[in-house]
Formats: C-alpha cells, sequence, structure tokens
C-alpha cells in the first residue's frame, strides 16, 4: 500500500487517481500509523512553503515523515513536496525545511522576458537514472509550476535536470528518496510511467 | 525548453457541453469527460471547462465533471465560471483541479484574490479578465458578467494590480474578437504580456493557425487558448502543434 500524505495542501485526488490508473494501490492519509504500514511514502503539495511546513507540524507529520525516510522504503517528493525535504527555504523571508536534505530553495532570478512562475511543459535530462526514471525516454516533457527551485549542497545527489533561462535541478534521487519538482501526475504518459516505476520500486 | 502551450477550452453547462462539438467516434459528444479524453490522447498541454450554468443548484454537476475528468485524464485542468468564495476554490481543488479562474468576483472584491492565493498558493489562481477597446488607442476596458458589464478599469492596469495580488497567471479574452474567427487581439495581447512578469493565456477569435501562431509570437502570449477549431475538428491539436513548430514556435509534440 502506497501512502500518500495529506496535510491539507494542494491537489492530492489526482495523485491518488494516477496511482490508481497504474494499478498500484494507495491510499490518501494523514495518519502515523497508516504511514508507518505503508511500501512506499509520497510527499505531494502546492501552495506556500511556509504554509505547508506549519501543516506539517500542526498535523504532527514531521516525524512519521523522518521515520519513513530512515526506514529505507521508497519515498517520493513532488513539487513542494521536494522543496520541504531541504535545509531551508527564500520564499516569504526564510523558512526551515524539512532538513533531511542539505541545501537552500531559492527563487528564480531571471531576465524579465521569462515569466515566473516557470509553468508549463519542459524537458528533464536525466543525469542518474534513479529507479522511477528508468524507461524515461531522453528529453520527456513534463508539467511544472513553481517559482522556486531547489540548490542542494551535494550535486551527486541531482538525478534531473531542466533548462529555465539557466540549468535548475529538477529531481534528486538519495537513497531511497526519489523527489521531483515537476508533477508526474500531471504529465500525462510520460508522468504515468514515472508512478508506476516508482510504486514498482523495492 | 519550456514549450508554449495549447489550450482547448469546454463550455459546460449544467454538465454538458455547449457549443458545438463535432467528434466523430464519440458515443456522446456532450459529455465533458470523452472530449476531454480525445483532447487529452491528441496531446492537449492544458484544459480549461469554463461553467456557465446559470443556476447555483445546478453548481454541483461542474463538481461531478471535474472528479470523473481527473480521474481519467492526466494533465492541468482550469475550471472558470461561478467561482465566488475560497470554499468554492477548495470544493473544485478537491474535485481535481489544478486551477481556478476568477473573473467577475475579481472585479468586485479585488482583496478575494489576495486570500485565494495566499490560501491555495498564486500557481492555482488565474484571473480571467474581458477587454474590449475603448473609443482610445491602445486602450481596452475591463468588462464583468460574462460581458455585459463595463467596469472603467484599464485592462492592462487590471492585468498588473493582479499580478500584484498574486494571480499566478492571466487568462485574457478579446471580446471584440471572441467568436469572430478573425484572430486575437495581438495589440492588447503583447500589451498585458510585455509588462506582466507572469505568464499570460491569449483567448477569444481563433479561426486559423497562423493565429495560434501569431498570437505566441506577436502577441507574445505564454499560451494559447482555443474552442471551436478543435471543437468543430478544423483542426487537431496535433495539426497545430505540427504547424507550430515547423515555423520554429517550442511546443511539446511528440514524434507520432
Amino acid at each position: 500500500m502506497i501512502a500518500i500524505i495529506d496535510y491539507g495542501m494542494g491537489n492530492l485526488r489526482s495523485v491518488f487517481k494516477a496511482f490508481e490508473a497504474v494499478g498500484h494501490q494507495a491510499v490518501v492519509t494523514r495518519e502515523p500509523r497508516a504511514i508507518a504500514n505503508a511500501s512506499h511514502v509520497v510527499l505531494p503539495g502546492v501552495g506556500a512553503f511556509g504554509d505547508c511546513m506549519a501543516n506539517l507540524e500542526r498535523y504532527e507529520l514531521i516525524t512519521p515523515i523522518q521515520v519513513a525516510i530512515q526506514s529505507g522504503k521508497p519515498f517520493l517528493g513532488i513539487c513542494l513536496g521536494l522543496q520541504l525535504l531541504f535545509t531551508e527555504s527564500e520564499e516569504f523571508g526564510t523558512h526551515k525545511g524539512l532538513g533531511l536534505i542539505p541545501g537552500r530553495v531559492k527563487k528564480f532570478s531571471l531576465d524579465p522576458s521569462l515569466k515566473v512562475p516557470h509553468m508549463g511543459w519542459n524537458e528533464i535530462q536525466v543525469v542518474r537514472p534513479a529507479p522511477p526514471l528508468v524507461g524515461i525516454a531522453p528529453g520527456s516533457y513534463y508539467y511544472f509550476v513553481h517559482s522556486y527551485y531547489v540548490e542542494p549542497v551535494d550535486s551527486t545527489i541531482i538525478a534531473t535536470v531542466t533548462e529555465y533561462g539557466k540549468p535548475f535541478v529538477s529531481a534528486v534521487w538519495k537513497d531511497n528518496v526519489v523527489a521531483c519538482q515537476f508533477h508526474p501526475e500531471k504529465s500525462q504518459a510520460v508522468g504515468l510511467q514515472l508512478i508506476k516505476n516508482f510504486g514498482a520500486w523495492t | 525548453m519550456l514549450t508554449k502551450r495549447i489550450i482547448p477550452c469546454l463550455d459546460v453547462k449544467d454538465g454538458r457541453v455547449v457549443k458545438g462539438v463535432s467528434f466523430v467516434n464519440l458515443r456522446d459528444a456532450g459529455d465533458p469527460v470523452e472530449v476531454a479524453t480525445i483532447y487529452d490522447r491528441e496531446g492537449a498541454d492544458e484544459l480549461c471547462f469554463l461553467d456557465i450554468t446559470a443556476s447555483h443548484e445546478n453548481r454541483k454537476t461542474i463538481i461531478e465533471v471535474v472528479e470523473q475528468t481527473a480521474a481519467r485524464v492526466f494533465m492541468p485542468l482550469t475550471v472558470g465560471g461561478g467561482v465566488r468564495t475560497l470554499d468554492d476554490i477548495r470544493t473544485l481543488l478537491n474535485a481535481g483541479a489544478d486551477k481556478v479562474s476568477i473573473n467577475t468576483t475579481a472585479v468586485q472584491q479585488p482583496e478575494f484574490v489576495r486570500e485565494a492565493a495566499q490560501r491555495f498558493g498564486t500557481q492555482c489562481i488565474v484571473v480571467a479578465i474581458d477587454a474590449k477597446q475603448s473609443g482610445q488607442a491602445d486602450r481596452w476596458e475591463v468588462f464583468t458578467h460574462g460581458g455585459r458589464k463595463p467596469t472603467g478599469l484599464d485592462a492592462v492596469e487590471w492585468a498588473r494590480r493582479m499580478e500584484g495580488y498574486g494571480a499566478g497567471e492571466i487568462l485574457l479574452t478579446s471580446m471584440d474578437q471572441d467568436g469572430r474567427q478573425n484572430g486575437y487581439d495581438l495589440a492588447l495581447t503583447a500589451a498585458v504580456s510585455e509588462r506582466l512578469s507572469i505568464p499570460v493565456i491569449a483567448s477569444g477569435g481563433v479561426g486559423t493557425l497562423e493565429h495560434l501562431y501569431d498570437g505566441l509570437v506577436k502577441g507574445k502570449a505564454d499560451a494559447v487558448l482555443a474552442a471551436s477549431i478543435f471543437h468543430y475538428r478544423t483542426y487537431t491539436i496535433q495539426q497545430a502543434k505540427a504547424y507550430l513548430r515547423d515555423r520554429e514556435v517550442p511546443v511539446r509534440l511528440d514524434p507520432a
């Protein structure tokens, strides 16, 4: 059973339906026991970084997330669920993140002709083929919508990069954790492939 | 490279597609979920549902449409029409919408846009602007209530203000061009897009593929919305994308 963590942010139904569509059983939950018993854990999320951290605290989800990651079971962060793993974010002042991956979350600072949020379909270049990325064709397009990007201290964890004015990190892979800035649950066939791969990852 | 988006728009009334849709091989061309599935297969970049249901009682039908669509189609979905409260937004997002578009309520209560963006994130708040040329050159006035009510607001100024309030995107419809198939209002689109740092979706007036190209290149839009050219099968989404790719507009087009 795949646990999709519900902390009151974002469109979780799409993530749930995407797992269902590829034949993986999933549950949307904020119960620590369900997260502990799950074979895989997903941390989705859209919204503001500070609000999301506040909600994770309010629902007492920080420890269950840390425990899940330490247990070695496959863990997928999506969009804000990637950013939250980092040390801190500069969104609306400085906010501390979960601190599970050393690094910062920074705002795009680009040529004024490039719009922010970075919104739409963009290519990913796979640097390290994490198990959920196996079989994804080079230069596949995924759907992005974000104004901030991650900068990990350890560049060896970079799994994919994407170009927007300059290259930025669009996914990381560290042990049992894969986290992506793009939305596989909104990226049609290539997105479902990633979701399917993640559910099959052991 | 970030690609330009092609967004088919469906007008939905009481849970059914209105305006003509002429697909072959569809059991029910009035079913928005079936039409959405076809556009998904053709590689549309996003979908937009505009709920034009007149009565409050029938609002729940759009929720069902969104739920069923989100269960079958895995691409971004924007829903507009009748969004008045934070609860309306929450309900649509929970049903599977990724963005909501706000039009009349934004004009009536601009603070609502700020609250909505703070609560749900700027990425899911689209402000829809219906604009019409005013007497003066290069000036456009904002209208509300489906284009019936003038507001006295200047469209470019209004778009900038909405960006400041936290809108993540502007859906810009030219009322002068809408339904005429003469092309987007390129001066309006460029005027808004050049002065904003958030994405702008051009809408209103598409009749040919060249119009899509002009909207993206001359109008500097980040995305183009169209209804009838896709509904009536004048062109498929792939034909539109192939046309744009051949003219060096970056689009997402899988090799067939």
